[in-house]
């Protein structure tokens, strides 16, 4: 069969709804679109866990360190499904990596902004978990089969990020004035930024045709964005906390993207920090590995 | 210490528990986001995870036992750090990866027939945790030695490093079966147990595990450290400060 | 920066109950099968997702290939006698 014609039934595939599996023949550009996709996906996982992560040490109460401690633990379980199943497209893990830490891939720019406050841990959970899920459930159906399969699994275990982090929120709406105060702080920090994750406006968005025709994405950017503030103003309301006036500011998300958010470069050096600090044992693990190679069953017991 | 009554011991006995619990788990939380591989993330974060859940239950089983009021919270963000009763070896700082699994290879090989023994306390309430505890603490001995058996039987560099990690380490394993008034008080009540048998199960493990390692057992030092009677090292009031600050800088509010 | 080595790929199943087949829900990286037990038990179980896990090389499975797929499962497809519906059988004969 000549390209064309693996093509067009690779197309009526998708068309009837199939899932594409590993070893399926597919476009290239449907290889790269995923690997993009997927890694970019798996990459935000990772340096999404290093916001949060600042405030595990210092949670305002046990329970509060339990959950957080879990949640972020959760983000790197999710980073571990996306790089596995991008992996299945014939790719490595330490070359996504790689790119990852040499800046040459891309990641989620909300994990480029900070979290000064006890608040913004509250804001993330709600917002940025919340856009985030609204993303991804149109992403257990999509066309790619290890991606759909690795976020049911994600989605399942995200049911209660959004609502961890309403619930520091409730707490501080609540409380006392500075407590109100540092909420309705990080509203106005996250808000914009958390508008943005859906990407750039349909009439931009360079990739989003090509997706939908493939089915790795199932709704556009815009109509993701809008179901989100309606979704969000009355829980904002419930608060009592006023959601920002004004317009998104595009040039302030390409800004980020091209790496001059505020914490771009803190992101990027403390995983380039991990991975380096970390070679020794990885190498260690390996070098045992090699030495006392004897088949699984004794390994194991 | 000796002049508190049995009560007094009792709780401290707890507190002891807690406290060492709550403190490593904060340390292994440090380190969740920055591991050596993503499977290591996940792997320190469990461990954190169960300490903090043991910690959790003995700190509110303390606040009991005390009578006044206090709860987890209470206790574990309002206690200045002469009134921590960790073993130091817990708040020892997480240094690099081979410290850190050093760190908890050591404590884990002591608290699992710690918790064993606990488990059949005369205080149900204590044999019940630590009766949970023993099955977490199995898991961890597992991890943790595993690790230190790969760094040093791994390559020359990584069995340098750990053989160091041990080296600085071990001084802070004494008071780990070191019995004074309140253990002897305690194990005399049936309610604690006899750290001399505990003594005997770890320095088992440890040959067998350090044997396999390629690892040298360090020699003991005449200075014993005794995080457990409140006196610290200058390492436990600085993870407070950061761990208490928002309780301490928001007096009284709700989180 | 060097390219560092990365563990080898192994594939994860889980049995998520007693009378249940082990499942495939996905991979790891781990240097050797004790890892990836271990592994897998901290990536894959964290919500008593199992009682059971087996570890796989990834290198090491063996699958069909797609191109295959025509002479492998299509052959099947008209033996519709291997199937109980198939048969019709009068109402009146019970148990059957």
């Amino acid at each position: 069969m000549d390209t064309a014609a693996l093509e067009e039934r690779f197309q009526a595939r998708i068309d009837a709804d199939e899932r594409i599996e590993p070893k399926d023949w597919m476009p290239d550009g449907y290889r790269r679109a995923l690997i993009r996709q997927m890694a970019q996906h798996a990459h935000s996982e990772i340096v999404g866990m290093l916001p949060e992560g600042n405030w595990i040490t210092r949670a305002p109460t046990l329970k509060r360190k339990a959950i957080l401690m879990a949640k972020v633990q959760d983000e790197g379980g999710h980073g571990a499904y996306l790089y596995g199943a991008t992996e299945t497209l014939g790719v490595t893990r330490a070359a996504l990596i790689e790119e990852l830490l040499a800046g040459s891939a891309k990641y989620s720019s909300i994990f480029n902004y900070p979290t000064p406050t006890w608040a913004d841990i509250g804001a993330i959970g709600w917002l940025v978990d919340g856009a985030a899920i609204m993303n991804q459930i149109p992403l257990c159906r999509c066309s790619y089969g290890p991606y759909a399969r690795a976020m049911v699994r994600i989605c399942k275990e995200e049911s209660f990020h959004q609502r961890q982090g309403y619930d520091i929120m409730l707490a501080l709406a609540r409380g006392t004035e500075a407590q109100r105060r540092m909420a309705q702080g990080a509203l106005d920090r996250w808000w914009w930024p958390a508008l943005m994750m859906f990407g750039p406006p349909d009439a931009e968005s360079k990739h989003s045709a090509q997706s939908m025709r493939w089915k790795v994405k199932r709704f556009t950017n815009d109509e993701l964005r809008e179901r989100f503030i309606e979704f969000t103003v009355p829980q904002a309301e419930y608060l009592g906390l006023s959601i920002p006036q004004g317009t998104i500011d595009w040039n302030e998300f390409h800004e980020v993207l091209r790496g001059n958010g505020p914490c771009n470069r803190e992101r990027l050096e403390a995983r380039r920090r991990a991975h380096q600090n970390g070679g020794w044992v990885r190498e260690a693990a390996l070098a045992y590995a090699e030495k006392h190679r004897s088949g699984y069953r004794e390994a194991v017991q | 210490m000796s002049t508190r009554g049995d009560s007094g011991n009792h709780g401290a006995f707890v507190l002891r528990l807690a406290d060492s619990n709550l403190v490593l788990a904060q340390r292994l939380g440090e380190w969740i986001g920055h591991a050596p591989a993503l499977e290591e993330d996940l792997g320190l974060a469990n461990t954190a995870l169960d300490l903090l859940g043991q910690a959790r239950l003995l700190l509110t089983y303390a606040g009991a036992l005390e009578g006044r009021g206090r709860d987890e919270d209470a206790l574990a963000y309002l206690r200045e750090e002469g009134e921590y009763l960790n073993c130091a070896l817990a708040e020892q700082p997480n240094g690099d990866f081979g410290d850190t699994l050093a760190r908890q290879f050591l404590f884990d090989a002591w608290q699992l027939p710690l918790y064993e023994r606990l488990a059949s306390s005369r205080d149900p309430q204590l044999a019940a945790i630590a009766a949970r505890g023993v099955k977490e603490a199995r898991y961890h001995l597992r991890y943790s030695s595993g690790w230190v058996v790969r760094l040093g039987d791994g390559t020359a560099e990584s069995h340098g490093r750990v053989q160091g990690s041990l080296e600085r380490l071990w001084p802070y394993t004494a008071e780990l079966f070191d019995a004074d008034d309140i253990d002897r008080a305690m194990q005399v009540a049936g309610i604690g147990v006899d750290l001399g048998a505990v003594r005997v199960d770890w320095e088992q493990t440890v040959a067998a595990v350090l044997a396999e390692a390629t690892l040298a057992r360090p020699g003991d030092r005449p200075w014993h450290w005794y995080g457990k009677r409140g006196e610290h090292g200058e390492h436990l009031g600085h993870m407070l400060a950061q761990m208490q600050a928002l309780q301490r800088a928001h007096p009284g509010a709700r989180w | 920066m060097t390219e560092s080595r990365d563990w080898p790929l192994y594939e994860v199943f889980i049995r998520a109950r007693g009378g249940l087949d082990h499942k495939h829900v996905g991979s790891l990286h781990a240097v050797d099968a004790r890892m990836a037990i271990e592994h897998a038990r901290d990536l894959y179980t964290r919500r008593q997702e199992g009682i059971s896990i087996w570890v796989v090389r990834s290198e090491e499975i063996v699958a069909s290939d797609p191109a295959d797929a025509d002479a492998f499962f299509e052959p099947a497809r008209d033996k519709v006698y291997r199937h109980p519906t198939f048969y019709d059988i009068p109402d009146e004969v019970k148990t059957l």
